[in-house]
């Protein structure tokens, strides 16, 4: 018996890509094993741990709950889009950074994506807001604390930087 | 003159990478191309002979290209997997087959192993092997193991593995005539280190070399490397280990090899292909390591003002199917368990014990969290039948500061002398007091209780051997351009290595923090290392890296003493460039120096044209001289006599719901004393995440087996990992610095600190609350409610 | 933990979706599939087919007037919760929502999804059940209306034909006056529920259901039993089982617990509505 292969168009970070793949293909792995955009990454495969997490249309989801078939209409960014254009870190990266947001990195990019989208819809959280905002991801290393204070760092670098250009 | 960076807080480097998606894990490695996948049919009972496997649906799956069971394998995979750490008192040490010979001993055993052209494939030929088996009945839990009414191992009498026994002094004789006695029984239950990557390994054999290349999630990358050569019957020098960029491994990585990290490069081999394996998190959860789960029985005995005057601990540790990792953890149990105090007499015994689940190694903490939980309970027991504070009972038996090293009498984890190297731990009490605020609690606990409001208090204090040999090597070498890149043998899962190591030789050579690039786990660098465990890195391989550096500054200072016809000792770097002292302008930069090191000097570059105007050497003696080596690069090792002690104090104040019996943190603190520190920053995160696990292993983790052995909760929907929303808004944590004598930087290990006393200060503070004992840890609300029935129903 | 294989359509219209869904008996529709694919990743579901109604159009529309609130199936939860319409006509939707697990799986996840999962663990389902709503359903032999009552049969199990889609879930309006509240008390925020309840108070009409408590959602009516009385009143028509996260008396006590506070949450919310600004 041959799977049937599915031609899919996926817009990953703007990029299109063609691929072909069955319909089972998790978008998690189509990403990671088609694309070679191995930034997202697989913690859990049943939608808990937030590690896959992406922006479809600028929304956050399980990209591990999610057939690649499925996201033909769809517009994906996955941490690899969260850098500028000139390859320097964008805000929500430039805050983990400046925080130690992170250890082993792993569940880093689920975390990124899901703050960028968060902070476009509530630019500027309250504290407890930001914890709000990262309560669906799990992180082994850090104990959150810092990613808190990166989440309000993020906030802070976009706030002055559109200041910057409104002046 | 270059400000030190040691005991600074600088940014990570190895952020960049991860910030932007570009980490490089061992399931990115060669992503995108052309590479096989393999799965793992795994035991779904916990103790049954293998009657008959059938492969034959497997064979006509497209896409399949190997499907293997024991019967495959020949010649050292035939034979069981090592056993790492063998010890004398481990009479009856079993490990498991690659793949299982004739019998599984818990869910999750590997039984087949399946190569296909991607992972859905392979668990579609999973899924049609059948294999029949004749049941066994599963021994599960400490209980059922002592009970030995069923045996794990026919050839194992009573499931015991081990029994190990220790004497300080005639304890029980002491505690016979101690004015004072208590006995106290103190369950753990089993957790695990659960990090965000499982297990994972890719291998490529190159024939045209006759090479073989793996990547591996491990914490010992020379390690695995010695056990594929082994096993494959290939020569050392055939074997290339690289570890990549690890998400987490709190342990669960340093056991090795697993079967996977054999069948991966054998198959890798046979098959001519790059091959992968990745575990999936149900996998990991029936197939990798657990730890924590024990059984204690104290008997203490002590004066008036809570000394103690002798101390009877007897354990049952359950190790699960298999030793492979030795009785690495229940020994430092029995020796760390007595923390900061001197117990005057002590007796230690335990029982390690098979069980028909997944088998144990060490967990971030290793047995300390038990052995502190053991302990600390019993101090605050003293308390309450004495009547005192809790901390006036520690107090009294705390080791004074006059008195290390201090030489506990036992062997250690390492084989050596459980010897104190230094600490202050009545300074750390002063300051864990005043951070939680003990003294003021009670004026808290009465005005939350004219509320209807149920609050509690609890403390633990700890010491952790950290560092434990036998050693780590570094290697520094100055390239033409000035750049100097470090190499060190053990593995990095998150702890900032490239960072603080770099900081470490930046310091050293006088370079900048940037011209730093530090390698770590990767054999072909540095062939000779240990591996990160024991909370080691840092003392280990730091130390190693400071000495390297040294060396390789002795021979900058020597060229360039030479070059500027200068007295070494008259020379300085700054920022990668050496200047005689006082006369900044006869300077040399560190590229040139490299340059001339090397009496080969083709002029490729800037580099190489700037070292003409210099004059090395001796025109009397060959180009490289006896005893010399062309080149700017320096090589140490770091071997201490044993291992060094950090300590620490943690407290908490809990709030327990009198309906529903949610129990809240209000407030943790932690007093943390591991020497120097090279990066502030770096081991606040450490303590932030060792204190979020301790919280999961107090309050919401544990791993939950039915009587057959099947593990009940092997998702994340149920071992209940804390999200943001389960760990306090904030952490205090003070430092205490106590350096180390033991090596160059002073300094002690940080890594594990942080979850040791968890269970204890939680148990305390719920204790306090309720005011009834709580003596088995975990504790989830619906055990705190039932305790409270039956406190009820029996009063 | 990869899915076994499965035909896939993608149909552009409900009648194409309706005809795949009537030539496969072992077809599952795929919406949300924040619950199915996680299933199927486990392989403890192995449909031959996957209808994914995803890309059907008019299936997203929230739709709100005096008579209720309708859902149609694409509808996301995170679309539902951030509707001031549906929270205006009916809160306990929203109420609800906001505790259906985290933000993410909200954001992917559709309501009609959740109600038709029929999983006793979820709110949407007893909050349908609470308030007395339907779903519409269609098939290759038409439509139909099933009233929640009607909708669930058994554990994880509905009336819903194999070849039927849900293409819409109807939540009536909270009646003038009335009052609503819910609660939940989970190990980890966001969990599936220890137990969970909402209420709903119209008058002498006081309602409550249960997420958690039994194996399929259920309301039990605590009209006229006294404040401090309820919690007991509600264990008469209820046995909370145990489970490896809390044992069936610790159920039951969160069930007195939760009954109360909700029963009061709604009856306070009463009151305010009676005094319109």
């Amino acid at each position: 018996m041959t799977e049937e292969l599915h031609d899919v168009r996926l817009t990953v970070n703007g990029v299109a890509h063609d691929v072909q793949v069955p319909a089972r293909r998790l978008l998690s792995d189509a990403l990671r094993h088609d694309l070679a955009l191995t930034g997202t990454h697989v913690g859990c495969e049943h939608g808990v741990c937030g590690a896959c997490t992406v922006l479809v249309d600028g929304r956050p989801m399980r990209s591990c709950l999610m057939f690649a078939v499925s996201a033909v209409d769809a517009e994906i960014t996955t941490v690899e889009g969260l850098t500028e254009p000139d390859g320097s870190l964008g805000p929500v990266q430039q805050a983990f950074a400046e925080c130690h947001g992170l250890q082993c990195g792993f569940c880093t990019p689920g975390f990124l994506t899901t703050i960028t989208a968060g902070l476009r819809e509530n630019p500027r959280p309250t504290h407890d807001e930001c914890r709000d905002m990262i309560a669906g991801n799990l992180c082994r290393c850090t104990g959150y604390q810092n990613i808190v204070k990166a989440v309000e760092r993020a906030a802070a670098i976009q706030q002055a930087a559109s200041v910057e250009e409104r002046a | 003159m270059t400000t030190k960076l040691m005991g600074t807080p600088v940014q990570r480097v190895e952020d960049q990478r991860f910030l932007r998606g570009l980490g490089r894990y061992v399931d990115d490695v060669a992503a995108g191309q052309d590479v096989l996948h393999a799965a793992v049919l795994r035991s779904p009972h916990a103790h049954a002979r293998i009657l008959d496997i059938d492969v034959d649906e497997v064979l006509d799956l497209e896409g399949v290209h190997a499907v293997w069971t024991y019967d495959d394998l020949a010649g050292p995979m035939a034979e069981p997997l090592p056993l790492l750490i063998p010890h004398p008192a481990l009479s009856h040490g079993r490990t498991q087959y690659a793949l299982a010979k004739d019998e599984v001993n818990h869910v999750g055993e590997a039984i087949a192993f399946v190569v296909a052209d991607d992972r859905y494939v392979a668990e579609d030929a999973v899924g049609r092997i059948k294999v029949s088996y004749d049941f066994l009945p599963a021994v599960v839990g400490i209980d059922n193991a002592r009970a030995a009414t069923h045996l794990v191992h026919d050839d194992v009498p009573g499931n015991v593995g081990a029994r190990l026994e220790q004497n300080v002094g005639d304890a029980p004789t002491a505690i016979e005539k101690a004015p004072h006695r208590l006995e106290l029984d103190l369950t753990i239950e089993r957790s695990a280190c659960m990090p965000m990557e499982g297990r994972g390994t890719v291998a490529r054999w190159d024939a045209d070399i006759n090479r073989m290349q793996v990547w591996t999630s491990t914490q010992t990358s020379t390690g695995v490397r010695a056990a594929v050569a082994v096993k494959l019957g290939l020569d050392l020098g055939q074997v290339d280990v690289i570890t990549p960029d690890v998400g987490g491994g709190f342990g669960v990585k340093i056991n090795h090899p697993w079967p996977e990290e054999l069948l991966v490069p054998l198959a890798a081999r046979t098959l001519g292909r790059t091959v992968k394996f990745t575990e999936d998190r149900r996998e990991h959860f029936i197939s990798s390591a657990h730890e924590r789960g024990q059984v204690h029985h104290v008997s203490v005995g002590f004066d008036d003002e809570g000394r103690l005057l002798g101390l009877d601990v007897e354990f049952w540790h359950d190790h699960g199917a298999y030793t492979p990792y030795g009785l690495i953890v229940p020994i430092i149990t029995s020796t760390q368990l007595l923390g900061p105090y001197k117990p005057q007499n002590y007796r230690v015994v335990f029982e390690s014990l098979y069980t028909n689940t997944v088998m144990v190694t060490p967990y971030r903490g290793a047995g300390r969290p038990q052995g502190c939980y053991t302990m600390e309970r019993t101090m605050d027991a003293i308390a309450q039948y004495l009547g005192k504070d809790r901390t006036e009972v520690r107090a009294v038996n705390f080791i004074q500061p006059d008195e290390f090293p201090y030489d506990q009498g036992l062997i250690f984890q390492d084989g050596r002398e459980l010897e104190y190297d230094s600490g202050d731990y009545p300074a750390s009490l002063e300051k864990i007091k005043a951070l939680i605020g003990w003294d003021d609690f009670p004026t808290f606990r009465d005005s939350m209780a004219a509320a209807g409001r149920k609050v509690g208090i609890g403390l633990a204090c700890y010491v952790e051997g950290t560092g434990v040999g036998p050693y780590e090597g570094a290697h520094v070498h100055i390239e033409t351009s000035g750049k100097v890149k470090v190499a060190t043998g053990l593995t990095t899962q998150g702890q900032g290595h490239a960072t603080v190591f770099a900081q470490l030789v930046a310091d050293e050579l006088g370079v900048k923090f940037e011209d730093v690039e530090v390698v770590t786990g990767d054999t072909r660098r540095m062939p000779y290392a240990v591996g990160t465990f024991a909370s080691r890195a840092a003392v280990m391989s730091g130390s190693a890296i400071h000495l390297a550096a040294k060396r390789a500054k002795e021979k900058v200072l020597k060229i360039a003493a030479d070059a500027l016809e200068a007295d070494p000792k008259d020379l300085q770097i700054v920022d990668g460039v050496v200047s005689v002292k006082g006369s900044p302008g006869t300077s040399i930069d560190l590229g040139t120096v490299s340059v001339l090191s090397n009496p080969l000097r083709y002029a490729f570059d800037e580099a190489s044209k700037a070292a003409t105007q210099f004059s090395v050497g001796d025109p009397g003696k060959p180009p490289v001289p006896e005893d010399e080596e062309p080149g700017l690069e320096g090589k140490d090792f770091y071997s201490p006599e044993r291992a060094t002690f950090a300590s620490g104090m943690h407290a908490a104040i809990v709030e327990t719901d009198p309906l529903t019996a949610e129990i809240r943190i209000l407030k943790y603190a932690v007093v943390h004393d591991c020497g120097h520190l090279i990066n502030p920053m770096i081991v606040e995160g450490q303590i932030h995440g060792g204190v979020a696990q301790g919280i999961g292993g107090a309050l919401y983790e544990r791993m939950v087996y039915d009587e057959s052995g099947q593990l009940l909760n092997a998702s994340f929907m149920d071992f209940l990992m804390p999200y943001v929303t389960e760990i306090p808004d904030g952490i205090a944590i003070d430092h205490l610095e106590t350096p180390s004598p033991l090596n160059p930087l002073g300094i002690k290990g940080a890594g594990e600190a942080g979850v040791i006393p968890s269970a204890a200060v939680f148990a305390a503070a719920i204790e306090d609350a309720e005011g009834f004992p709580i003596t088995a840890m975990p504790i989830s609300p619906s055990e705190l409610f039932e305790l409270r029935q039956t406190r009820k129903d029996t009063p | 933990m990869k899915p076994a294989p499965f035909d896939y359509r993608r149909p552009g219209s409900l009648p194409e979706a309706l005809e795949a869904l009537a030539g496969e008996p072992n077809a599952k529709v795929l919406a949300g599939g924040q619950s199915l694919v996680p299933l199927l990743s486990m392989r403890l579901a192995a449909p031959a087919m996957l209808v994914d109604i995803n890309g059907l159009p008019g299936l997203a529309d929230i739709t709100v007037d005096a008579s209720g609130v309708r859902i149609g199936a694409l509808a996301r939860h995170a679309d539902v919760l951030a509707s001031a319409d549906v929270r205006r006509v009916q809160p306990l939707v929203s109420e609800a929502l906001a505790h259906v697990a985290h933000a993410t799986i909200r954001n992917r996840g559709t309501t009609v999804g959740s109600i038709v999962h029929a999983d006793a663990a979820a709110e949407m389902p007893v909050v349908l059940s609470l308030v007395g709503g339907s779903v519409e359903v269609a098939s290759v032999r038409g439509t139909r209306t099933i009233a929640a009552d009607d909708l669930y049969v058994g554990p994880l199990e509905t009336s819903l034909a194999h070849d039927e889609i849900a293409t819409s879930a109807f939540f009536p309006a909270l009646a003038p006056g009335a009052g609503v509240a819910f609660e939940e008390i989970a190990r980890r925020h966001g969990d599936y529920a220890l137990c969970g309840g909402g209420a709903v108070v119209d008058g002498d009409s006081v309602r409550v259901g249960y997420v958690s408590v039994a194996d399929v959602p259920t309301v039990v009516d605590l009209s006229g039993v006294p404040l401090g009385e309820l919690g007991e009143a509600a264990l008469a028509h209820l046995e909370p089982a145990d489970d490896i996260h809390a044992t069936a008396a610790y159920r039951a006590q969160l069930v007195r617990v939760l009954t109360e506070r909700v029963v009061r949450a709604a009856m306070a919310a009463t009151s305010s509505k009676e005094n319109p600004a």
